[in-house]
This record gives C-alpha cells, sequence and structure tokens, in this order.
C-alpha cells in the first residue's frame, strides 16, 4: 500500500510540469500575444510607459517557473521575433529574437541553481535580466548595424528597478493562475 | 561525437537558434531588403485589434468618465444639482465636440492652406522597441501612402514613413536617434541638421561663426528630400559656441510622440521661408495707424534745435538783404539786423517760423514736401533775383527737379544757382 502511494506520488509530474501540461498552449500564446499588444498600445493609453517590458517579463518568468533551456530559450525567440516584426522597418528582424533567446536561455539556467520562487530572488533577477536585455541590445545595433544610439546606464538602471517592480505582483498573479490550473 | 552533442545539448541548441537569426540578420543587413511578408503578418494580426481598441477608447472613455463624475454628484446632491448635472455634461459634450470640430477645422484648414497634397490620418499605436520612436497610423498603400513619405502637422514636423501596409503604415519619428532632418534658420538662413539622438533636439552642422538667436525658429530646408522646404520645425532655446561647432538646441514646435493626428504628404510642394514670425490670429491687435498729413509733417519741420533756430535766423535776414547764400558777388547781409519776423513779435517769445506767416526755407534734412512748398520765398521778400535762396552751405550747382507726374508734363525747374 505504502509502496503504491509513494510510486504514485514518484511517478505523478511535478507541480510546475503539471501546470505547464495543463496551461494551455493557447493560453499562453495569448498571454504572449498581450503582452506584446500591450507593449504596442499601452504607451497610447498611459503616456511615458514605453519603459515596461511586458514580453521581456513574460520570458523571464517562463525560463524561470519551467527550468528547461531548450524550451525557455524557443520560447524567447519567438517572443522576440514576434517584437522584432512590430519594430520599425529601419531596424532588421532578429535583433529581440537574438536577445530573448539568451534571456530565456539564461533564465532557465539561473533557475537549476536559485529557488526562483523567492520574491527577492525575483526582484534581483528581473532587473539583471532588464539590463542585460537593454545593454545587448544596445550592444547589437552598434556593432550589427552600426546604428549609434545612446544608451543611457542611469535610465536603463531606473527603468530595470520598475520592471523589477512591476515583475513581482505580475509573478503572483501568474503563480496563482498556475495553481488555480493545478487544482 | 554523439556524446558531445547529448552531454551539451542545451548549448547547441542555443548556438543553432541564436546563428539561425544572426544568419538572418546579416541576410537582411547585406541585400538591405526588409522581410515584408513576416511584418505585414504581424501588423495586419495586432492593428485591427489597436484599431479597435483606440477607436473604443476615443469615442468612450470621455463619456465614461462623465458618467462616473456624474454619479458621483447625483449621490451627493440628487434633487439639488440634478439640473446643474445635465447642464454640465451638456457642456462637456459640447465642449468635446466644439474641441473635435476645432482640432479637424484647423487640420482641414491647414490641408487647404498647404500646397502640398496631404492625407489626414490618426496614431493608432506605438512600436515595440522602447529606444525606437515610431508609430502605426491608420492609412496605408490604399490610401496612397507610399515608403519615405513625410509626416507632419500644422504645429510641425512628426516623422516620416518607413513601412507601409494595405490598411497602415509606419511612421518613424522625428525624435529617433537615426533620423536626421535638413532644417534651415529663419533670419540667417543657416543650413544645419536636426538631430534628436541625445534625448535633446539639437542642430549639428552650425559653424561658430554663424549667428542663430535664442527664440529664432528654424524650418525645414528640403535638403533632406523627405520634408518640404518651409514646415516649421522648432524654436531655438540656447545657442552657444561648441567644439569646432555651434551648440544649439532647438525646442519642437510640434509634439511627434504626442500627436494623435497627423497629415501625410503625398506630393510635397517647397515653400519660402516665411521673412517673420507669423502673426498669432488670436492676438488682439491694433489697426495700423493713420498716414500723416502735411499739416503733421509741416509741424514737425520746426525747429528743433538752437542750430535750426540760427539757421533760420539767417536764412531770414538773407532774405530781408537779398542775398543768396553761396552766389557769386552777392552783398554780404548785415548779421546784426533782427529778422523782420522777429522783430515784429518779440514779446511772442516764438520761433521765427511761428512768427511769420511765410514757411521756412529748405534746411538741408529737412522732409521732402517741407522742402517743395517752402522753396518759393514770398514776393515781398524777392529783390534783386528770382534765384530761389537756399541756406548756409546748401549747393548750388544744380537746381532740384520736381518729380514728373505720370502722363503730366514735366515742369520747368524751379531756378538754376549757377
Amino acid at each position: 500500500m505504502i509502496n503504491e502511494t509513494s510510486d504514485t506520488l514518484l511517478k505523478r509530474p511535478a507541480l510546475r510540469d503539471s501546470w505547464f501540461s495543463r496551461f494551455e498552449v493557447l493560453a499562453l500564446a495569448a498571454i504572449t500575444v498581450v503582452a506584446i499588444i500591450g507593449k504596442f498600445y499601452l504607451p497610447r493609453l498611459l503616456p511615458h510607459t514605453e519603459w515596461l517590458e511586458l514580453p521581456l517579463l513574460l520570458t523571464v518568468y517562463f525560463g524561470l517557473t519551467r527550468r528547461n533551456p531548450i524550451s525557455s530559450l524557443l520560447f524567447g525567440a519567438f517572443v522576440g521575433l514576434s517584437e522584432d516584426s512590430l519594430s520599425p522597418a529601419t531596424i532588421p528582424i532578429g535583433m529581440y529574437g537574438i536577445t530573448k533567446t539568451l534571456v530565456g536561455y539564461f533564465a532557465a539556467s539561473v533557475s537549476v541553481r536559485f529557488n526562483v520562487d523567492n520574491p527577492a530572488i525575483r526582484l534581483v533577477l528581473c532587473f539583471f535580466f532588464y539590463f542585460f536585455h537593454a545593454f545587448f541590445y544596445w550592444v547589437m545595433r552598434r556593432a550589427l548595424l552600426g546604428q549609434v544610439v545612446p544608451f543611457d546606464p542611469q535610465e536603463t538602471f531606473v527603468h530595470g528597478a520598475l520592471n523589477a517592480v512591476i515583475a513581482l505582483p505580475l509573478f503572483a498573479v501568474l503563480d496563482r493562475i498556475k495553481l488555480s490550473g493545478t487544482t | 561525437m554523439e556524446a558531445l552533442l547529448s552531454r551539451y545539448r542545451n548549448l547547441t541548441v542555443l548556438l543553432v537558434v541564436v546563428v539561425a537569426q544572426l544568419l538572418y540578420l546579416a541576410y537582411q543587413v547585406k541585400t538591405n531588403r526588409d522581410e515584408r511578408l513576416i511584418r505585414v503578418w504581424a501588423v495586419t494580426a495586432v492593428t485591427p485589434m489597436a484599431g479597435i481598441v483606440e477607436a473604443v477608447r476615443h469615442n468612450t472613455i470621455g463619456f465614461l468618465e462623465d458618467y462616473f463624475i456624474l454619479l458621483d454628484v447625483r449621490e451627493q446632491n440628487r434633487k439639488l444639482k440634478a439640473d446643474n448635472d445635465h447642464l454640465r455634461m451638456e457642456n462637456t459634450y459640447f465642449r468635446n465636440q466644439l474641441s473635435t470640430a476645432e482640432h479637424a477645422r484647423a487640420l482641414t484648414l491647414f490641408q487647404a492652406q498647404s500646397p502640398s497634397k496631404t492625407v489626414a490620418a490618426r496614431v493608432i499605436g506605438n512600436s515595440t522597441v522602447a529606444t525606437a520612436k515610431a508609430v502605426f497610423i491608420d492609412r496605408g498603400s490604399t490610401s496612397g501612402i507610399e515608403n519615405g513619405m513625410a509626416v507632419v502637422t500644422p504645429e510641425g514636423v512628426v516623422g516620416k514613413v518607413v513601412a507601409v501596409y494595405p490598411l497602415v503604415s509606419q511612421v518613424l519619428l522625428v525624435t529617433d536617434p537615426t533620423f536626421k532632418v535638413g532644417v534651415e534658420s529663419q533670419k540667417g538662413h543657416i543650413h544645419g541638421v536636426l538631430d534628436c539622438g541625445t534625448g535633446k533636439c539639437t542642430v549639428q552642422e552650425i559653424q561658430n561663426e554663424d549667428r542663430i538667436d535664442v527664440g529664432e525658429e528654424f524650418f525645414t530646408s528640403g535638403e533632406d528630400r523627405i520634408f518640404p522646404r518651409g514646415f516649421p520645425v522648432g524654436t531655438v532655446v540656447s545657442a552657444a559656441p561648441g567644439q569646432g561647432m555651434k551648440d544649439v538646441k532647438l525646442n519642437l514646435s510640434g509634439a511627434p510622440g504626442g500627436a494623435e493626428e497627423v497629415l501625410v504628404v503625398l506630393r510635397g510642394v517647397h515653400r519660402p521661408i516665411p521673412s517673420a514670425p507669423a502673426e498669432d490670429s488670436t492676438r488682439a491687435a491694433l489697426p495700423a495707424p493713420p498716414a500723416e498729413t502735411g499739416d503733421a509733417v509741416a509741424s514737425a519741420s520746426k525747429p528743433q534745435t538752437e542750430a535750426d533756430k540760427i539757421v533760420q535766423k539767417y536764412d531770414s535776414i538773407g532774405k530781408q538783404e537779398g542775398h543768396v547764400y553761396g552766389a557769386v558777388g552777392s552783398a554780404i547781409p548785415n548779421f546784426n539786423l533782427k529778422p523782420a519776423a522777429e522783430a515784429k513779435s518779440p514779446v511772442a517769445g516764438g520761433t521765427a517760423a511761428q512768427a511769420a506767416p511765410a514757411p521756412p526755407s529748405p534746411i538741408l534734412g529737412s522732409r521732402p514736401g517741407v522742402t517743395s512748398t517752402a522753396s518759393k520765398p514770398p514776393a515781398a521778400t524777392r529783390t534783386s533775383s528770382p534765384e530761389l535762396t537756399l541756406p548756409l552751405g546748401a549747393p548750388r550747382r544744380k537746381a532740384v527737379t520736381p518729380a514728373v507726374p505720370l502722363g503730366g508734363q514735366a515742369p520747368p525747374p524751379a531756378s538754376t544757382t549757377q
């Protein structure tokens, strides 16, 4: 009896995996689309919100919770390429794709080594990934495209902090959706 | 090899995905070709939703705000303020209508007045790149929009079209770091390049020797082949000598990022740069002052200084004595005599011009109208010569010939002092 119960528990997929199995791909796609449209349209509704990187936060969340580097980097590439397709025509497609691919991969890699359910760690990681994302994108525009665009570390620092603060309640909401999905 | 790949499977997949995207990026850069299909799909998928949201927001948000405000007021003062609420709602409604109509009228008026052919469009969305300043407008190739067309508002320049889709277009704003605009100053017509890459808009390529004043306006020069010449760009807020080039900071007259309705220039026509700042039609202005009459001009020729009085006195003495100043053989007048006019009314204390009915003789520097009327001395004072009396130091070579009226004969010279 005990052996059967323990076998059942061991064979049952982990909570995180069960969430992704239950959390439909369509729902994930819908959230991604909402995040991208939010970035596309939110500055029209609420001025001075260009700094809000919902697609990036979603990529980070996916990487941290999924803990699978391959699926995370593919998800990051999908989100980044979707953003690229809505970027100005002067910027070729692939810039955000590469950046978010790396973000997804590193987020999943970090989640294996740290307890990423801790809000403080999430805060630090979101800030770090925002800064990395902005800096790497700037480097690529300069190095690959030869476009001289300014990079303001102070402004990026502030925007990173704001995104990290926004990420905490956003991740909490996504966690709650995940829990409700498993019950 | 298989063992190696399976061991570093994650890293391998990462490298494959990144390298694939890099190659794709390199292909786009090398061929200088935009991958239109992907963008068309994405834009076609996203913009209808954004357009609907924008339309709903534009049409209902004001109404909803008013509704909630009125609901709150109604709860507090339901009976006493019912009429007031109704009027306020009406007022808000009419104000919104008026505001919308005025804005549309201004846009239409500008559209009609501008020689360039334009089409109005509404901004429906932003770009996904935070550092790149671009917006989407609800007009596309079906409205005749093409790549590279200028986008303006009556207040100033907005940007240029960088991507055209059937129903929407993407506009790169002038505030984008990669966007440059050829500009020209209003006063000195000094040419420069507008650059808003650092967050603040500056005009580059202006020599330190060139004079740029604070408050001076800049207009498009048309040299960028995007904006027609003569569109307002902004006002100078600071101009200081820099290292090599002048440091000119500009305040954009339009609001490229905040514009909700814009005009796309389908066919641009260059216009001259206005020589003076455009007048504000809303400012109350007095009518122009009336033209000066002959009396007013005559009163202005009264002696104003001691030198004028002395010249006038000597002129009167010359008339009394029949002396022509500068004439050869004329007797020397007695300058100790008092002029007749002054002698007649010494108590009056006025000047000779005030006392004597005769107008003063021509004075150098006096107005031409006065000269022509005063050049003839009174008949009583003409003694030996019909020649015109001239003041001290006046040239005596040629007579002044009056202007020939249109269609009339030229009158003979009044006098010659040869």
